[in-house]
């Protein structure tokens, strides 16, 4: 293969071997006998390859790029015998030095390749770093060369999909996982017999993209404890899986264990979804570190004010500018990679509102990246899912632009099923809407329910537990005097602020627990859990724990014993659902496409009481042709009383031969509170109406008796 | 501790047995080992492994080659492997390619 001519070195660098090298694709490429280096910058006037031995603190070489080697503001060239396993990577950019006009150039600064996919530096999970690392995140070379065998991305049809959000370190470092590679993608293997005994299909993965936890590191001044950016919502590398997350991460084997998790998940149905944040970077603002962007090219990847200071649409000092040319190839090649060489099966976008909008921060009615996003053949099985606000205060949750792909992450589902469930007026309405997969939000532009993702818990904000057990967030841990964090969380702490040994107060919590999970199971769209949310999971009031490398993050699974009755809870409900197509909607009930109906009811069949005082709701769930011409598909009914007394719900009529069996009624205690799909409960044949005790919620089934 | 290599064929099996620590500096010489035997279209390729004390990502890359070179008909051992070389075998997901064994046949 040496022989080949255009894999012949040309030049020379001291001892280096050189040749011109392909603009295509960015970031470095194994060619025979050499690597192909590619950068792109469009204010730099020149740019140096440095090397550097693995971890070593001073360059093994500087190597500019020949003039004849830059192509348009793409430099490129391939050196020749290189040691691939033991080589770390950056580059100088020399350019202007004019913030007013964006320019932030600095040839003293050893820049990361916005393309490097593996990233060294923080390869073990908080060991501190050499502060005065002059190269803190090097590129690392990889080989495109894992075993699939026959793997690919699993395409389970998205109205199928039960996601579990997860993050990686949190679910398996704590002491009872009982894992042996804690908080690490392989300790996720590990637990891949707990996804299947839950039933989840899809688990989202919180940021796995290479990032720095000691980024704004500091003390915590009530324990002393190192903060970390430990969620990792702050990217450093875009291409490069986090080093730290894996066990072989020190031996630059993080690609390969990555790889594994996510063939190990398909073998066993589960697909994969990364949460990945493309609305800022961890360079911070004009304060910041220069690691890479902004000394590449600050002008071109930062969406800039008049003055040359950072938009903040983040919230989090800077935004990429998503929607220029180069950062949207960029963004572009990003999921390509992710999709085509990780198998991933879909992307949850963190704050995408701001990839819809322009250079100058100004929405655009047809953004052009989210456009190219939709119709990328690359990525046209990915699922697509955005969480369709920014911290600039664009909120698009029913009108994010969707070219008919992208789902959303349904904000207003979340907010709506905490007040009903808390007792506020005037939410029967509102829960129609959002149980049938939110038509008012999606009912337009050739949506349906699965544009919905719909949650009521999710990694910012409170768990499922602390949502019914606190009224404030109680977020004194994180430093800053519990001013951050949400305050609009529809909690409910049923009558005692925290953790309490009144009986009364935890049944009733448990209870709560159990109705959200039922109707967020039941509700058309797609339904997301938070991990742990079935095991009873706390952060002890923290609705906001991004920065903790502590139990106030950690699965603490020893929970799966004590609170075994939620946890059965949840299996069977997600088991409901799996059995039940007639949940599982692709179009909205009542539509031309759809051969089913929803129908509701309140307390009196057939009549819903829409008015503000009502607490009480039911629905029923059949097929047009249930009961007829041999059709003996199931009816579902669940009704569900927020009041604080028991209601009785008038039964409507089932067709004929039908008989109503009890699936689960949350006022009971377990094992009665649910039963396996198929084998409920036979209720009495002339039942007219049915007692749903005071908070609580009730699932019938109606089909022939054997 | 020096690597080391040594090949030999037993009637249709390709039996090679590694020494040492195998890391990018000599996994040169492991895939050598691998090109050498390939023209003589081996069954079944057995890597005794009980005296490898150590393989780094580059040892794992040889075994990818060895599974591509060889052609997925041929069947790969790896026997006797415990410790980091187990290990990296595990993480890498790679037990899964071969016939892991104590020890053979």
């Amino acid at each position: 293969m040496d022989s080949r001519i255009d894999f012949y070195p040309t030049h020379q660098h001291g001892a280096y071997r050189l040749r011109p090298g392909r603009v295509s694709p960015f970031g470095t490429t194994l060619v025979p006998g050499g690597v192909n280096f590619a950068i792109s910058s469009g204010h730099a006037t020149s740019c140096t390859l440095v090397l550097f031995e693995k971890d070593a603190p001073e360059p093994l070489v500087e190597i500019p790029f020949p003039p004849s080697f830059r192509i348009g503001n793409a430099w490129c060239m391939i050196v020749f015998d290189l040691d691939c396993e033991r080589i770390e990577y950056g580059y100088r950019m020399e350019g202007p030095w004019d913030p007013g006009a964006g320019h932030r150039f600095d040839a003293s600064k050893i820049l990361l390749d916005p393309y490097a996919k593996a990233i060294g530096g923080r390869t073990v999970w908080g060991q501190p770093p050499d502060w005065n690392n002059k190269f803190p995140h090097r590129g690392r070379l990889i080989f495109d060369d894992f075993d699939w065998e026959d793997d690919r991305p699993l395409e389970t049809p998205l109205a199928d999909l039960v996601i579990y959000e997860l993050h990686t370190r949190s679910f398996t470092a704590h002491p009872s996982a009982g894992v042996k590679h804690p908080g690490t993608f392989a300790g996720l293997i590990a637990k891949i017999p707990y996804f299947k005994e839950l039933g989840v299909n899809c688990v989202e993965l919180m940021p796995i993209f290479e990032f720095d936890e000691f980024e704004n590191s500091r003390p915590n001044p009530v324990t002393g404890e190192t903060m970390y950016n430990y969620w990792g919502y702050s990217t450093v590398g875009f291409f490069a899986p986090k080093a730290g997350y894996a066990a072989t991460g020190p031996f630059g084997m993080e690609v390969d264990e990555l790889k594994n998790l996510i063939k190990e998940l398909h073998r066993n149905g589960i697909e994969v979804m990364l949460d990945v944040v493309f609305n800022h970077t961890a360079e911070g603002n004009e304060r910041g570190p220069t690691l890479s962007f902004r000394g590449i090219d600050n002008q071109t990847y930062y969406m800039l004010t008049p003055e040359g200071y950072y938009y903040n649409f983040s919230g989090c000092g800077n935004t990429l500018n998503c929607n220029s040319p180069v950062v949207r190839n960029m963004v572009l090649d990003c999921l390509r990679y992710w999709a085509a060489e990780y198998h991933i099966d879909g992307f949850r976008f963190d704050l995408a509102s701001i990839l819809g909008r322009a250079p100058s921060g100004a929405p655009l009615s047809n953004p052009p990246l989210l456009e190219s996003l939709a119709f990328d053949p690359v990525l046209a099985k990915c699922k697509l899912v955005a969480e369709a606000w920014d911290a600039g205060g664009l909120y698009q949750v029913g009108s994010f632009p969707a070219y008919g792909r992208w789902a959303e992450w349904n904000g207003k589902y979340r907010d709506d099923i905490r007040r009903f469930l808390k007792g506020d007026d005037a939410m029967v309405p509102v829960m129609a809407e959002r149980i049938q997969g939110s038509p008012d939000l999606y009912g337009w532009n050739e949506r349906g329910p699965t544009a919905s993702i719909n949650f009521i818990t999710c990694h910012d904000g409170f768990t499922l537990h602390d949502l019914f057990a606190y009224n404030d967030k109680h977020n004194d841990a994180n430093g800053e005097q519990n001013r951050d964090g949400g305050n609009d969380n529809h909690s409910w702490n049923c009558g005692v602020e925290g953790e309490t040994d009144d009986p009364q107060v935890n049944a009733l919590r448990q209870r709560m627990s159990k109705n959200a999970l039922a109707i967020l199971l039941m509700s058309h769209g797609i339904p997301m859990l938070l991990m742990g949310d079935e095991l009873g999971r706390t952060q002890r009031g923290n609705n906001n724990t991004y920065s903790h490398d502590n139990d106030l993050n950690w699965v603490d699974w020893t929970l799966r014993e004590r609170n075994v009755e939620l946890f059965n809870f949840t299996r069977q409900m997600i088991a409901l659902r799996k059995a039940h197509p007639l949940l599982r909607a692709g179009e909205f009930f009542g539509t031309n496409g759809s051969p089913a109906d929803i129908i509701w009811h309140g307390t009196r069949a057939w009549k819903a009481d829409w008015s503000d005082a009502s607490r009480a709701l039911a629905c029923m769930l059949r097929e047009r042709q249930a009961g007829q011409d041999g059709n003996t598909t199931p009816v579902l009914y669940m009704a569900i009383n927020s009041f604080w007394d028991a209601l009785s719900f008038e039964l409507p009529e089932l067709p004929k031969c039908y008989h109503w069996h009890l699936f689960a009624n949350t006022s009971l205690p377990a094992p009665d509170d649910i039963h396996q799909p198929g084998q409920e409960i036979a209720l009495e044949e002339d039942l007219q109406s049915f007692l749903v005790g005071g908070r609580a919620l009730v699932i019938l089934i109606g089909r022939p008796r054997p | 501790m020096t690597f080391s290599t040594s090949v030999e064929m037993k009637g249709r099996e390709a039996w090679i047995t590694l020494e040492g620590e195998l890391d990018a500096a000599v996994a040169g010489e492991f895939r050598q080992a691998i090109e050498e035997i390939a023209p003589q279209k081996p069954e079944k390729l057995v890597l005794f492994t009980s005296k490898l004390q150590f393989m780094a990502s580059a040892g794992l890359r040889v075994l990818v080659f060895a599974k591509q070179q060889m052609g997925r008909e041929v069947s790969i051992y790896v026997v006797g492997a415990s410790g980091p070389v187990l290990n990296t075998l595990l993480l890498s997901g790679f037990d899964q390619s071969v016939y892991l064994q104590e020890s053979y046949p």
